[in-house]
């Protein structure tokens, strides 16, 4: 196999395609954002989604081939994410690399998106070494993960409601901010008091490291009706004083943070696991990487984190993850198709 | 010359291989299955069948709607990938235009309509001038009542809008409403190849970069968010 290999990621609203060589270094790592396309509706929109996606794919991949300055024949492989995702976004990513790989006549390899968020981190630190536990933090996912070696992969929990991500965008809108969520959250909180709004922490009972969010939007929500603001029908507040704005934001995320890294620490005290992995675009959220360093120091834990261009959705992370995977003698066929809600085992 | 066709509007996809002598192949599948699982492994069979290879064609045409959007975007996804390997040029062809085709020196009007669900179907109206096709109507959305309405003339309707609308237009238009026989109704890759073959002649060819759909509709949310700020 030739030492370039292809990764191409359209699972949501970012069209990326990326060369790595020997499976590790990042020659180019090209992401088209839909962020602006998706902004007047307050989230993602599939439809529109699929339709950028088609419409950027091949500039981004010609874009992340020019960038690695390798041309077409010298690729020795192509990996693509196959799911979860929206399934309409997922099918232009996995025809173009279907295609790509048949008429170049090298081998496909099929990635899970949230395999490609955790190994994400062995771009920046190959020499990690097992068990670890990983938390995947995104717009679409919040899923925790026992990895006892390469490639097995046992999900501890994940959110009965809304992913964390969904959480931020949601409280963002209420609250006027924009989107996407979880940065104008960030930016707004800044300022504020974390500890002025006691909004709840839903933790799942039975020993149940399972998550649940949609509680905390509507505590959000109770919250400012309570105080006489009324929510316009386009699910946005007016006329919210900007300290108070700051302050919600502030003890939203003060209150997502706790109970995100809560779960993480008591899975891997759990697990008897001694590193702990956080990746996804929520993992750019410095509080959170804050709050659970610091937790994680206290039962003496390593804590990881990709840096933030490779934490949002990129195809380094897909590439990275096939390489692996090609390297165990895994290839896609011909007939891959997408999968909305494949399972990651 | 040698073109690689490709038709995903409907679920009845098509490949097929064609020549400026002739036809060499077409396999068509109309069955409840994706794309994404059927038509990389159907160009590979009609390559290999006839002793082929992807690199092989000079061209790749591909039918560009309307029609399903998820069907079509594997179909252009799938073209754009063969065309950045293979650097080869690609045609695209409107989906109706390429079923009007299907009934070559029709003396009627010939209206193909596919559904295109939320009670319209896609829809446009041709006619023939000995082998010269001509537009009567543009490839549009329609319920099937306004389509009925615009029908003055004999008029062979083909497609999948017929099968829940072809007795509406039966009873609304009577002895006007002709269906096409069984064999003629769905799209055909030969008959993409066929007009992909005269546009490549004609150097009518499109950067693959910016290929995308006839999608006729826009998405929904932008039609909600239109009316929003309409103060609908």
């Amino acid at each position: 196999m030739s030492e370039f290999i292809l990764g191409i990621e359209t699972s949501c609203d970012e069209t990326a395609a990326a060369v790595l060589e020997k499976g590790c270094i990042i020659r180019s790592n090209v992401v088209a954002s839909q962020v602006t396309l998706h902004a007047p509706y307050g989230g993602i929109v599939p439809e529109l989604a699929s339709r950028r996606h088609l419409e950027n794919v091949l500039p981004v991949v010609i874009q992340a081939l020019r960038q690695a300055e390798v041309q077409l024949p010298d690729l020795g492989a192509i990996s693509v994410t196959a799911g979860p995702g929206l399934v309409g976004s997922l099918l232009v990513g996995t025809s173009m690399a279907k295609s790509l790989a048949y008429a170049l006549g090298i081998p496909l390899v099929a990635v899970n998106h949230l395999e490609g968020h955790i190994r994400a981190i062995f771009l920046e630190h190959p020499e990690l070494t097992y068990p670890y536990v990983a938390l995947v933090v995104s717009g679409g996912h919040t899923h925790l993960y026992y990895v006892p070696e390469e490639y097995i992969y046992r999900l501890l929990g994940r959110t009965r409601d809304d992913a964390a991500g969904e959480a931020f965008d949601k409280v963002a809108k209420l609250l006027g901010l924009g989107y996407p969520g979880g940065p104008a959250i960030e930016r707004a909180g800044a300022g504020g008091n974390p500890k002025a709004i006691a909004f709840p922490r839903s933790y799942s009972g039975n020993g149940s490291l399972d998550f649940s969010f949609s509680g905390l939007k509507t505590a959000v929500l109770y919250y400012l009706e309570g105080l006489g603001y009324k929510i316009q029908r386009s699910g946005e507040t007016k006329f919210l004083p900007p300290e108070l704005v700051a302050d919600i934001a502030a003890s939203f995320q003060q209150a997502i943070v706790e109970v995100l890294t809560r779960n993480v620490i008591k899975a891997a005290k759990a697990k008897k696991a001694r590193l702990v992995i956080l990746a996804g675009g929520v993992a750019c959220n410095q509080l959170l990487r804050q709050h659970l360093r610091k937790g994680a120091e206290e039962e003496g834990l390593e804590v990881l984190f990709p840096s933030p261009s490779l934490c949002t959705d990129n195809a380094a992370m897909v590439a990275a993850a096939g390489y692996r995977r090609l390297l165990r003698g895994e290839r896609a066929g011909l007939d891959l198709n997408a999968s909305a809600n494949l399972p990651l085992c | 010359m040698l073109i690689l066709a490709i038709e995903t509007s409907t679920l009845q996809g098509s490949v097929a291989l064609m020549r400026d002598t002739g036809l060499i192949s077409e396999y068509t599948l109309n069955i409840e299955a994706t794309h994404s699982e059927r038509l990389l492994p159907s160009i590979h069979r009609l390559l290999s069948d006839a002793g082929l290879k992807i690199g092989d064609p000079d061209g790749i045409a591909v039918a560009l709607g309307p029609g399903s959007f998820t069907g079509l975007r594997i179909g252009l996804s799938t073209a754009k990938g063969l065309a950045l390997a293979s650097g080869k040029p690609v045609v695209g062809v409107p989906t109706l235009e390429a079923m009007a085709w299907n009934l070559p020196f029709c003396p009627y009007w010939i209206c193909p309509i596919l559904d295109a669900r939320k009670k319209e179907v896609y829809c446009a109206i041709y006619r023939f001038h000995q082998d010269k096709l001509e537009t009567i109507m543009g490839a549009r959305s329609l319920s099937p009542q306004a389509l009925l309405s615009l029908i003055r003339e004999p008029t062979v309707f083909l497609g999948d809008g017929l099968v829940p609308y072809g007795c509406l237009l039966k009873e609304g238009l009577g002895d006007n409403a002709l269906f096409a026989p069984l064999s003629k109704q769905g799209p055909s890759a030969a008959n993409v190849a066929e007009l992909g073959l005269w546009k490549l002649g004609r150097g009518e060819v499109v950067d693959p970069a910016s290929l995308v759909p006839i999608y006729i509709r826009p998405s929904e949310a932008e039609l909600k968010l239109g009316l929003r700020d309409k103060g609908g």
